[in-house]
């Protein structure tokens, strides 16, 4: 480790600590104090990079965490309690609930759901903040970092964040009663395809964006409509036939449709592997868009 | 390890274009090892695109550049990795703590952990914040904040330190501790290049400067050679009440004149000749004031009076 900084000829800055050897690099053998000092600085590979936006967003939430419990976990739960539990004993068993209790019915779907809103968050207001307010992409692009990388770091990070909010729900609704599988447990990187789905398109998105104007209406009238028309609550067969592509399109109805199949064991392959392509191509189109325009703002 | 060669950043008809709009048009600039460089200009003058240029953030659209001999263009990311960056505007993770702010952005460097918590140890002493190290950024103040920008900046021992209007925003007291250790690191052999429009943080700071205006470079020298240049030795200031100045009297007493709406500035080689020469002529200013000629007057007089928004 260098110590350019305390090895100059005033006396004021002569650290005392400097002489101890954990401070010198091991690869410094002559302390010639004039000579040019090696720094460990350099070009990390490009999973690393990605991997240290991690890190940072991870020291972040080691602080943070706390003010993130209630919308990404809490909610989930008041969800599952009101609308399984409560409302729930009201539901007949019977075909429209698969012949299960409504909520284990619900649980999977409201997996993917929570997924997708929770993604819906990560990925406008805090990279709208990463961008204009805080502005630390941009310190992360001074460095060897670059906007690709930013990016893959960001989804990364994103990607970690709905899979621990999956599975804690999860542990959550089996102490509900409302899991009585343990195939639930495939259901968790269904959900988090799901919510990349979303979140993928939505950071490219935001990059876009010079203000933060149009995130509560994405949430009203997109994110909203997503959970509460695709089959979650109730069977797709109880809504008007037009509604039907409009669900078809979203990552929420096909991430509910794998979710629920995984969990209760009905999931056949190949639609199972049309349902993945679509969810895997929303994603590609976000990072391809979001690549574009990270660059765009980043590199200007 | 890689010697550095003696010239850290060469220009050459460097330009940088926003869509039609151009920002800098065709600047030449060379920047040697362990100089302080610097750039002034009035706001728009195309600093901040040269310095965003210069640390391989922003692509140039014309020109030639090349950073610590590499070219921007194919080695962005190995020249960013030995330069630091003190961008205009604060861009520290505010919810972080002073420490963790260090220590995070220099992982991106790919220093060991350990090697991080060991240098955030160091920076933060160098920038005197070691008493607050644990403190989150958020509520500290601003000569807190650009301090911890500049330490940040030095978390990989730059061979080249960028700084874009370090101290503007800061209250005196703030711009004097960061100049100390500005100095302190040009002491140390840190090649120094800073934007300012602050004359006397050019003053201090820098050993060559240019003065741009207009995305060019308007004059390049030493402070002191700028001034001999563009300005004269020595500056008279007769101030009138408004309305009443008059050059006529005195215009021949220097080698310029120039009438503002309450004074009459006289470029001399020797203001105390020329008041008493203006004395004896029976011009009666309501004060006078005889001053040396600073950057000021050389970038008044290169950009204009004008005001610049």
């Amino acid at each position: 480790m260098s110590t350019r900084l305390t090895r100059t000829g005033d006396p004021n800055l002569q650290d005392p600590n400097s002489k101890d050897p954990n401070l010198e690099d091991p690869n410094v053998t002559d302390p010639n104090l004039t000579e040019p000092v090696v720094t460990g600085a350099r070009v990390v590979g490009s999973w690393r990079a990605a991997l240290l936006v991690v890190e940072n967003h991870w020291t972040w939430y080691r602080r943070n965490w706390r003010a993130t419990v209630i919308s990404s976990f809490l909610q989930p739960v008041l969800f599952l309690l009101a609308m399984g539990v409560g409302f729930g004993s009201q539901v007949q068993v019977g075909e429209a609930t698969d012949g299960y209790r409504y909520v284990v019915f619900l649980a999977p779907a409201l997996l993917v759901i929570t997924a997708v809103q929770n993604s819906m968050f990560e990925s406008t207001w805090s990279v709208f903040a990463a961008f204009k307010w805080q502005r630390t992409y941009f310190a992360m692009v001074s460095s060897p970092l670059t906007s690709t990388q930013v990016l893959y770091g960001q989804l990364l990070w994103n990607a970690v964040r709905l899979a621990a909010g999956a599975i804690v729900f999860l542990g959550i609704a089996v102490a509900l009663g409302a899991i009585t599988s343990p195939s639930a447990l495939l259901a968790v990187p269904f959900a988090v395809l799901a919510g990349m789905a979303f979140s993928a398109p939505a950071v490219a998105y935001t990059a876009t964006r010079e203000k933060p104007d149009s995130f509560n209406a994405i949430f009203r009238f997109l994110v909203m409509p997503m959970t509460l028309f695709t089959g979650g609550f109730y069977p797709m067969s109880q809504l008007p036939d037009w509604i039907h592509p409009l669900a078809w399109v979203t990552p929420v109805w096909h991430g509910i449709e794998l979710a629920r199949g995984v969990t209760f064991g009905t999931l056949r392959l190949l639609p199972a592997l049309g349902h993945v392509a679509y969810l895997c191509a929303l994603i590609a189109l976000g990072v391809v868009l979001g690549r574009r325009y990270f660059h765009r703002r980043l590199a200007v | 390890m890689t010697r550095v060669t003696s010239t850290l950043v060469h220009a050459k008809g460097l330009t940088k274009h926003f869509g039609s709009f151009e920002a800098v048009r065709g600047i030449d600039v060379e920047v040697s090892k362990g100089e302080a460089f610097g750039f002034l200009g009035p706001n728009g003058a195309g600093k901040s695109s040269t310095m965003r240029m210069v640390s391989c953030v922003s692509p140039r659209t014309g020109g030639e550049l090349s950073v610590l001999g590499m070219d921007p263009d194919v080695d962005g990311p190995k020249i960013r990795a030995r330069i630091g960056v003190v961008p205009q505007q604060d861009n520290l993770d505010t919810e972080l703590t002073i420490r963790q702010n260090l220590q995070v952005y220099g992982r991106y460097f790919g220093l060991s952990r350990a090697a991080v918590r060991e240098r955030a140890v160091e920076l933060m002493e160098f920038a005197q914040l070691s008493d607050r190290a644990d403190a989150e950024v958020e509520p500290l103040s601003g000569g807190m904040k650009r301090r911890l920008t500049i330490a940040r900046s030095l978390v990989n021992d730059p061979d080249l330190l960028l700084l874009d209007e370090p101290t503007t925003g800061l209250d005196p007291q703030a711009r004097h501790l960061l100049w100390d250790r500005l100095f302190r690191l040009k002491q140390s052999g840190v090649t120094l290049i800073i934007t300012t429009h602050y004359m006397d943080e050019a003053e201090q700071l820098c050993d060559r400067l240019v003065v741009m205006d207009g995305g060019r470079i308007a004059a390049e020298g030493s402070p002191s050679e700028l001034i001999r240049q563009y300005s004269t030795k020595e500056v008279l200031e007769l101030r009138f009440p408004p309305g009443e100045q008059s050059a006529d009297e005195v215009r021949d007493l220097a080698e310029r004149v120039e009438i503002l709406p309450d004074r009459v500035l006289l470029y001399t080689a020797d203001g105390e000749a020329a008041l008493s020469a203006a004395h004896a002529r029976g011009v009666r200013p309501v004060s006078s004031l005889v001053r040396r000629s600073t950057l000021e007057d050389v970038f008044l007089r290169l950009t204009g009076r004008t005001l610049v928004d």
